[in-house]
């Protein structure tokens, strides 16, 4: 044991964003490690979208009309954007109850008197989550696949345009874990942050354009689910799938739908980031 | 120059509870202060306050040096702190969590793990090492947060209740590494609930209730404030009662007191073991069947009763002596209630 006069055996702070860097990878390996020794939770995390993908491709596809036509394929086509944007939001439930599982057990005491980056514990937490959403993401687009979602259904595309539909939706449920962040660090149990992190989520996927063309709406309605962020990111999905459905308004995120997705989650995450950080150096578990 | 941990007029309110009302606490390097109270009483914020998790409203504290308040992150690489509930992480192995705490305390990747398999084998879960600390009983859950805790061997270590809710054999254990780690020189902070433990492990103890340092001292001097010695009798038959009290009101030097649904007696006494042989004999004489007997010296338990009026927690025997304690007994019961509303609101307030 050592005494005071010892220096503790901790090396020197390292440049400040280089510490918070790699703290916040500690941490996102400490989740991934949880994640892998829980995979039910992935798994219930997984069955939920499939549902979704399945009913509403059989239930709907033929009485919605999209573009005019009511084809259940126009409608596959047109849904799997809406169905993946809401999946990636719905991160925002997990990320808020492993938090408030952290405030609760105790070890965000631990880990508030530990000498590490402040932002790091919810960093971690949220790009452990980005990981799992890239996952879900994976397996939902080969289940879509299968029920006969195509990209470039009505239109051109290529790789690229794909896989940025698919860095767009991971933004987007990265900027959404952080207001589960900030959920999870407010309320007592982790059973409120997930239902806390649920209830809201279904308005803001709902009064959009992922079900249904908000074009059909009543005005007020429509200008709420055309400026909504959810709906650019699925806009934008559209455009770069190419798949049918887009939205003809003429409100700015929908004629800008790629720079409106991108703005909008860049300003979730630093306005929420910051609410959570803060928030987190003065929780009391 | 101020101790290890030093603490002067800390004051932490919660809405309208002030769950510290003007903490002073001084610990020399290298000694283990017991902060002794029952629920509520402010011992754990007084250890959030000086582990850096809470800001007190005002007050002055210096732990290893550094200042509290203005020096967070420096005082965050000199402490250890072991909590009430085992904070580790339940999924991960034991070896995990400890590299992990290991390299968020900045340690190289190669010197955590080092750190970690010593800590593993110190503390005997060097066999459980690689399973999930999910599977591990209550007492490896604790002294693997304790390990945690000791990653970098701090200078200064907070325990807060670190045996709550331990079966006997597990609470020994800790002590024994508790006073192994006390030995190498480390200056440590523990509160407990148990009398028994801030007895064994503490060189000071200071009493805390609503908020305050009611008394301080050692384990001794606060006993001799409470005094003098008793025996205590517990008769095998219920109906020898009567002729155990007779008995022993020849020999005490003060009223009897009698539990009858433990068969116990009690009398305070001057004259120490002579005066113990000669009520064995007389009980002997009388062909009284006896279970226990024994000389009793004053117990933290008593201290604390005396003290606070009220006791630090609930036991099946409660002592039940002393006319100075009846003069104040309706304030007692105020007191007592008042503590429970206290402990109430600050758990609502959370």
């Amino acid at each position: 044991m050592s005494t005071v006069t010892d220096a503790a055996p901790v090396a020197a702070p390292a440049h400040p964003f280089g510490q918070s860097v790699r703290d916040s990878l500690v941490v996102a390996r400490r989740n991934l490690i949880r994640m892998s020794r829980i995979p039910e939770m992935v798994i219930f995390g997984l069955i939920q979208p499939i549902m979704f993908v399945v009913l509403f491709s059989y239930v709907f596809g033929g009485s919605m009309q999209i573009g005019g036509s009511t084809s259940s394929t126009d409608y596959r086509n047109f849904l799997m954007a809406g169905i993946f944007a809401q999946t990636v939001t719905f991160a925002t439930a997990g990320s808020g109850a492993g938090i408030a599982d952290d405030m609760h057990k105790g070890l965000i005491d631990r880990f508030r008197s530990l000498p590490m980056a402040r932002g790091a514990v919810l960093t971690g937490r949220t790009l452990a989550d980005l990981v799992q959403t890239a996952l879900t993401l994976c397996v939902l687009a080969a289940v879509a696949l299968l029920v006969g979602w195509r990209v470039g259904s009505n239109g051109d595309t290529n790789a690229g345009k794909v896989l940025a539909a698919f860095g767009l939706l991971l933004l987007l449920g990265y900027a959404f874990t952080w207001i589960g962040a900030l959920i999870g660090l407010s309320v007592r149990t982790p059973e409120a942050a997930t239902s806390g992190g649920l209830v809201w989520l279904f308005p803001v996927t709902f009064i959009s354009n992922a079900f249904v063309d908000s074009g059909n709406m009543t005005p007020w309605l429509r200008h709420i689910a055309e400026w909504n962020p959810f709906s650019a990111t699925v806009q934008a999905c559209r455009e770069l799938f190419a798949n049918p459905g887009r939205s003809a308004s003429d409100a700015w995120p929908m004629q800008h739908p790629v720079w409106a997705s991108l703005i909008y989650s860049v300003l979730i995450i630093l306005i929420f980031r910051t609410l959570a950080v803060r928030k987190y150096r003065s929780a009391a578990a | 120059m101020p101790g290890a941990i030093y603490a002067e007029g800390l004051v932490k309110t919660f809405g309208d509870v002030r769950a510290l009302d003007g903490v002073d606490l001084d610990v020399p390097e290298g000694t283990v202060l017991g902060l002794l109270g029952p629920n509520g009483a402010g011992k754990t914020t007084t250890v959030r306050c000086l582990t850096t998790l809470l800001r007190p409203d005002s007050g002055k504290a210096v732990v290893a040096g550094l200042d509290v308040l203005r020096q967070p992150n420096e005082v965050r690489r000199s402490i250890g702190l072991s909590g009430q509930f085992a904070a580790v992480d339940e999924y991960l192995t034991g070896r995990e969590n400890l590299v992990m705490v290991g390299r968020l305390y900045q340690m190289r990747a190669a010197a955590a793990k080092a750190r970690a398999e010593e800590l593993l084998h110190q503390f005997h879960l060097a066999d459980a090492a690689d399973r999930p600390a999910k599977t591990y009983s209550g007492g490896m859950r604790r002294r693997l947060d304790l390990a945690a805790a000791l990653v970098v061997s701090p200078p200064v270590m907070f325990m807060d209740e670190p045996t709550t809710g331990l079966d006997p054999r597990n609470r020994q254990q800790l002590w024994e590494v508790i006073k192994g780690l006390v030995s190498g020189g480390t200056t440590l902070l523990l509160t407990t609930q148990y009398l028994e433990e801030a007895d064994h492990l503490a060189h000071d103890i200071a009493v805390v209730d609503h908020g305050r340092v009611i008394a301080r001292g050692t384990s001794d001097h606060l006993k001799a404030r409470t005094g003098g010695e008793r025996v205590e009798v517990v008769v095998h038959e219920r109906e020898h009662i009567t002729t155990a009290a007779e008995v022993l009101r020849g020999f005490g030097k003060g009223d009897i007191t009698v539990e009858e649904h433990t068969r116990r007696v009690t009398v305070p006494v001057t004259g120490g073991a002579k005066l113990l042989a000669e009520i064995i004999r007389e009980l002997d004489t009388r062909g009284m069947e006896i279970d226990d007997i024994g000389l009793r010296r004053p117990t933290l338990d008593d201290v604390f009763l005396s003290l606070t009026g009220h006791a630090a927690e609930r036991k099946d025997e409660e002592t039940g002596e002393g006319g100075d304690e009846d003069a104040s007994a309706g304030d007692r019961g105020r007191h007592g209630s008042d503590a429970g509303n206290r402990k109430n609101k600050k758990e609502a307030a959370r």
